[in-house]
């Protein structure tokens, strides 16, 4: 936990930022658990609704008595129908994460587990639950999940390229993906397709260095994966450059086209942008339903 | 090989430069070494092909680095030199003697002869050549020897501090010997006789080669005096263009350091080979000269050395009476001023006054008695050297000094009376001189027909008279006596210093008898017939670079040796001790001339310089070395991992530009901390380098601001801290200093300031917080170091604040002036000795200034400090007692500020009665 601290007190405070996010569920059925989702009809809740005639069938604990003492007839006391949301993240935990171009960039990891836990404290503190995939941290509510999201973050993970991992994920329930998505996009393709099968509407948000998408290199280079497992050599490195950005340029078409389709939302953000901007993004895209 | 002025070692080596363009193309061939990158992108990249499969190629920049580095490597090898000497004709085989003139003149570029002899002297060992040198100031027959042992002797080969005279010339000539061999002569650009001989004599024995100095020669002569001025005289040998140099008074200070007393510039007019100057000095100074010198010139001709002879001497004239006012020329001391003021420093005064003065002469005229007290003075004078004259006269005559035994200062016992000739009322004629005996100092004096002396008073007959007498009349009764006294002298003159009782004093042979008793004769030279059969010792001789050393065992030599010869070995220029007085012998005398070599056209002259070799190797090697340091910081740039090192030149570049940055704000805070003080009332205190003790005086002088603010119409602002060094003191009206014993004495330009502050109004409180200063004892360690801290101060004299003083007054009405000590006196500035208390005023009228310091040792800020609520910060006295006292010690402070802000105003309200009497009127 005393790792974890500091990334919690930044995550606090880029969350503290905002006001309370009330992500909107489209979903009503489903995960049908007390929340704090108005649901502008009389209900289960703990925020005050309506009061109304008593009506036969309603028991008599329900009668509000201080209002019914006021006048002739007696009323219940209606509350506000509330429901919460389950939100499952996934934090792209690879080798490829850990990557900076230079000293003054934070790694894209970094960055990932930043923005995912600013997004799970503000969801949190909007009554949400929320959890990382896999089935370690279920979607929960309440303080003390945050501290098990933020240790669960910062674990590192092995491989050279991460897969989303869709394990976990309630059905109904939205999901944030967070990666740079450089690996291969089969697992992508395949997490997304059983994400939509089960009712799971969510974000792609791909995590990029400028590096990666200035690709500044020159001369003969021999480019490595952060893992080592991949290598590359080439001779004139400035020659790659076209190259290697219409392949970028496509995996990122791939990734909007997958998004459009599954109807879930894409969202590029780059190292050197701040945190924030990352934020307030996720932030309208778990709001962007609002209006619909 | 030779290229210009270079020349080449290995030229053949620079045939590699034609490899350069093979080079090129291979450098450029060979691609730079891979780097390798961390990339997550590479997953994108797999399966990418190269286009082109040539790589990056080398920046021509960085080849032609690269090409010009190995250049500079070729060329540095092969060995190039800068001004080869083609040692093609010059180089002889055989034995080679070096002539050096060797003389005073030759020291003024001595450093850069030695070196030429020094680089001949190796060569002639590399060609195993025997080598003598002659030294015409001292020649000895040559001895030819390997040119290093000559090379380990050069030390010794020093100039010295005469010219070779004709004998030594005609002695070189003739010591040369049989055998043959090259001549290299180092002349010292000065004509002499005998210089021509000697040159047909080398000549004959094989080729001469002059190695003769540019450098001009400068002379300077022995001083004189005219008019009370000093007459310098620089000569040069050639007339040139003109020339400006400076002549250096060198003498000892008061407490006989050697010093440089005075400068002259003297100017040589275009083809003008003598430079005259006049140095005005007053005559202390000038009794205290040593030697000039022409500035920058190291030789022996540069320097001549004062003597006795440039000393106006001091006489004090005392006269026994004093009371026939008017009567000039029955002044008993009238003749004597005349006799000597042109030549002497004339001292008026009281004996008692005059002889701490150490006069060289005193003239007692007519004096009959002395009292204890001055006899004893003017003995030990004597004994210490002082001459002391005395003239007769009728008090003389008339008193009982000297009849029953000899007093020791008289030289003769004395009958009473004395007597007359040639008067109305006595037989005979007045009397004439004798001529003087040979063992007189006057003998060779012409006495003129007309002096006469017709009263005199007389010596009793006594074994040492004959002794003594140095004048006497023409019958035979002694009219001058002399007796030694230790080193001193006393000379009586029997008869009076006016013209009452000889015309002896009306005579020119009474000035010229004042000379020869050295009264006044400082000024002249002694002549021939003086010096004949003295024995003069040098005391400290002069060697060819003008230094002065102690003449060690040098022996004596004969007076009329020192006019008559000129320098030499046996005699060396320098200061002699003679009988009674130092002779100064030059090595330029007035009439010496100075004129330039002539050679003949067939014999080379050549100057000191010769271009020196320089090979230049070393430095491509060390360029092509630098280059391809550049080549490694710009092979790194190129290939990126020039990152970190950019960060620390980064850190470098900025640090620099940082640390002007800095001095900038300090300055502007400065005058942001002046410019407050200015625009409000501070108080301030000296930071005395003890933070507690500075935080201590900050808050209790924010206690003080904070009781005036509340109490009176004095609102300061924060106090602030004074650094005695480096701030404006002037906007401050009173400084704070507390006394601690290990706080930094300020510099004298920090005294400067405080003494200046000081003189314009401010006022400073020391306190030394001991309440121990009251006696002024250096009894505790603040006092004494208030004393050190005060000492440079000018500081008035101060006393006990008195009672009337208006520090009492100025808003409170106080008699005590407690801090955190109490009942210890505070002292201010002294009231005027002519204060006094008027009738009907309570108080008398003090100085009208405020007093500059206020001393004292009550801890008055530890008193007044409070925090920033208001609240005490340290306990003073019990109970309610120190809270009085307390209350009292801002009284005191508040009094003390409008002390300084308003002065004497509470004075002067005295006289507000008077002053609205007369509004009314």
């Amino acid at each position: 936990m005393t790792l974890s601290a500091p990334l919690r007190a930044r995550s606090e405070s880029e969350a503290s930022r905002f006001p309370a996010l009330l992500a909107r569920a489209e979903q009503l059925a489903g995960t049908v658990l007390l929340g704090e989702h108005g649901r502008r009809r009389a209900g289960m809740g703990d925020d005050f609704w309506q009061y109304r005639p008593v009506q036969a069938g309603d028991e008599l604990r329900h009668i509000d008595w201080r209002r019914s003492a006021r006048s002739d007839t007696q009323f219940i006391r209606q509350r506000e129908w509330q429901i919460a949301q389950s939100v499952t993240i996934w934090v792209d935990q690879a080798a490829s994460m850990r990557f900076a171009l230079g000293d003054d960039l934070p790694e894209k990891a970094d960055r990932a587990r930043l923005v995912a836990l600013a997004i799970s404290i503000l969801l949190n503190r909007a009554g949400e639950r929320v959890g990382l995939s896999g089935d370690e941290v279920p979607p929960r509510r309440g303080e003390a999940q945050i501290s098990r999201v933020a240790e669960a973050l910062l674990r590192e993970g092995e491989a050279d390229y991460g897969a989303p991992q869709t394990e976990g994920m309630a059905a109904h329930g939205r999901a944030l993906f967070l990666s740079d998505f450089l690996g291969d996009i089969a697992p992508v393709r395949e997490a997304l397709t059983a994400a939509a099968d089960r009712g799971v509407q969510g974000v792609l948000f791909q995590v990029l260095d400028p590096a990666e998408e200035s690709f500044p290199y020159r001369g003969r280079t021999i480019f490595e994966s952060v893992g080592g497992t991949l290598a590359h050599e080439t001779l004139k490195a400035s020659e790659l450059r076209d190259k290697y950005l219409a392949r970028l340029a496509a995996r990122k078409d791939e990734l909007r086209t997958l998004c459009s389709k599954t109807g879930w939302q894409y969202g590029l953000h780059h190292t050197s942008d701040s945190a924030q901007s990352a934020l307030l993004w996720l932030y309208n895209a778990f709001d962007g339903g609002h209006g619909r | 090989m030779i290229i210009g002025p270079i020349g080449f070692t290995v030229p053949w080596l620079l045939v590699a430069l034609a490899a350069l363009p093979i080079l090129w193309v291979i450098l450029r061939a060979v691609p730079p070494a891979p780097i390798r990158r961390r990339f997550p992108g590479v997953a994108l990249l797999l399966g990418l092909r190269d286009d082109d499969s040539v790589t990056d190629r080398t920046p021509w920049w960085l080849l032609l680095l690269r090409m010009l580095a190995v250049a500079a490597v070729i060329i540095g090898l092969a060995g190039p030199v800068l001004n080869p000497r083609d040692e093609g004709d010059t180089v002889r085989t055989g034995p080679m003697l070096i002539v050096l003139d060797a003389s005073w003149s030759s020291a003024r570029d001595w450093p850069s002869k030695s070196a030429l002899l020094d680089t001949m002297l190796a060569e002639a060992g590399r060609a195993s050549r025997p080598v003598a040198v002659l030294r015409l100031t001292a020649p000895e027959p040559p001895v030819f020897q390997s040119a290093e042992s000559w090379r380990s002797r050069l030390s010794g080969l020093a100039p010295s501090a005469w010219a070779p005279g004709p004998g030594d010339m005609a002695q070189a000539a003739a010591v040369l010997g049989d055998t043959s061999f090259e001549t290299r002569w180092f002349s010292d650009g000065l004509a002499r006789e005998g210089r021509d001989r000697l040159l047909q004599a080398l000549e004959s024995r094989g080729p001469v080669t002059v190695h003769e100095s540019a450098v001009p020669v400068l002379a300077l002569t022995p001083a004189t005096v005219e008019d009370g001025t000093l007459q310098v005289t620089a000569r040069r040998v050639s007339p040139g263009p003109t020339r400006e140099i400076s002549v250096e008074a060198h003498g000892r200070d008061p407490s006989g350091v050697p010093r440089l007393l005075a400068t002259l510039p003297l100017n040589f007019e275009a083809g003008a080979t003598e430079a005259t100057g006049a140095l005005t000095l007053p005559a202390e100074l000038r009794a205290r000269l040593t030697r000039f010198e022409i500035a920058g010139q190291s030789h022996a001709g540069a320097v001549t050395l004062t003597d006795d002879s440039l000393k106006r001497r001091e006489v004090a004239l005392i006269a026994g009476r004093e009371d026939r006012e008017g009567l000039e020329l029955l002044s008993p001391l009238h003749y004597l001023e005349q006799a000597l003021e042109p030549s002497a420093d004339i001292l008026d005064g009281a004996l008692m006054d005059v002889l701490p003065a150490n006069p060289d002469v005193i003239v007692l005229a007519d004096v009959a008695t002395l009292s204890g007290a001055e006899q004893a003075a003017l003995l030990e004078w004597t004994e210490q050297g002082g001459m002391l004259l005395r003239f007769a006269g009728p008090r003389l005559a008339a008193s009982d000094v000297a009849r029953s035994e000899e007093a020791p200062l008289l030289p003769v016992r004395l009958r009473a009376g004395g007597r007359s000739v040639g008067g109305a009322m006595s037989w005979g004629e007045p009397k004439a001189l004798a001529p003087f005996a040979e063992s007189s100092p006057f003998f060779g004096l012409p006495i003129p027909d007309d002096v006469t002396v017709s009263a005199q008073v007389m010596a009793q007959p006594d074994p040492t008279l004959a002794d003594r007498v140095i004048a006497q009349l023409s019958d035979g009764t002694p009219l001058v006596t002399r007796k030694r006294i230790g080193t001193g002298q006393v000379v009586l003159f029997h008869v009076t210093a006016n013209a009452e009782w000889s015309s002896l004093p009306l005579s020119g042979l009474f000035v010229q008898m004042l000379e020869r008793l050295a009264v006044s004769s400082a000024v002249a030279l002694p002549d021939l017939a003086e010096l004949q059969g003295t024995t003069w010792q040098p005391v400290q001789v002069l060697d060819g670079f003008g230094t002065l050393s102690e003449a060690g065992t040098l022996p004596g030599v004969d007076g009329e040796r020192l006019i008559s010869d000129t320098i030499g070995a046996d005699l060396q220029p320098g200061l002699y001790e003679g009988p009674d007085r130092r002779f100064a012998l030059n090595v330029i005398a007035p009439d010496t001339e100075l004129a330039p070599t002539t050679w003949p056209a067939r014999v080379p002259v050549t100057g000191l310089e010769r271009p020196p070799e320089a090979p230049l190797g070393g430095w491509l090697l060390a360029g092509a070395l630098l280059l391809l340091m550049v080549d490694i910081i710009a092979s790194l740039a190129l290939s990126g991992r020039l990152a970190p090192a950019r960060a620390a030149i980064t850190g470098i570049v900025a640090a620099t530009l940082l640390i002007p940055g800095g001095a900038e704000a300090q300055t502007q805070s400065d005058r942001d901390k002046a410019l407050l003080a200015a625009s409000e009332v501070v108080l301030a205190h000296v930071l005395t380098g003890d933070p507690q003790l500075d935080e201590m005086a900050r808050s209790g002088l924010m206690g003080l601001g904070e009781t005036l603010f509340f109490r009176t119409s004095v609102e300061p602002a924060a106090p602030v801290g004074v650094d005695l060094e480096m701030d404006e003191l002037a906007v401050y009206p009173l400084l704070y200093w507390p006394v601690t014993p290990d706080q930094p004495i300020p510099s004298a330009e920090a005294y400067v300031k405080l003494n200046d502050y000081l003189r314009t109004g401010g006022m400073i409180l020391f306190d030394t917080r001991d309440a121990n200063v009251a006696g002024f004892g250096a009894s505790s360690p603040n006092g004494r170091k208030l004393q050190r801290l005060a000492a440079p101060l000018d500081i008035p004299p101060i006393e006990p604040i008195p009672d009337d003083h208006v520090l009492t007054r100025t808003f409170y009405l106080l008699q005590d002036f407690p801090g955190r000590h109490s009942g210890r006196p505070v002292w201010v500035e002294a009231a005027p000795p002519d204060a006094e208390q008027v009738e009907g005023m309570p108080f008398r009228n003090l100085n009208d200034n405020v007093t500059p310091v206020v001393i004292g040792g009550n801890d008055w800020a530890a008193a007044w400090a409070m925090d920033s609520r208001g609240n005490p910060l340290y306990p003073v006295g019990r109970g309610f007692s120190g809270e009085r006292q307390r209350e009292l010690a801002y009284r005191f402070g508040v009094n003390l500020v409008m002390h300084v802000l308003t002065g004497n105003y509470k004075s002067d309200q005295v006289h507000v009665p008077a002053l609205l009497d007369r509004l009314g009127q």
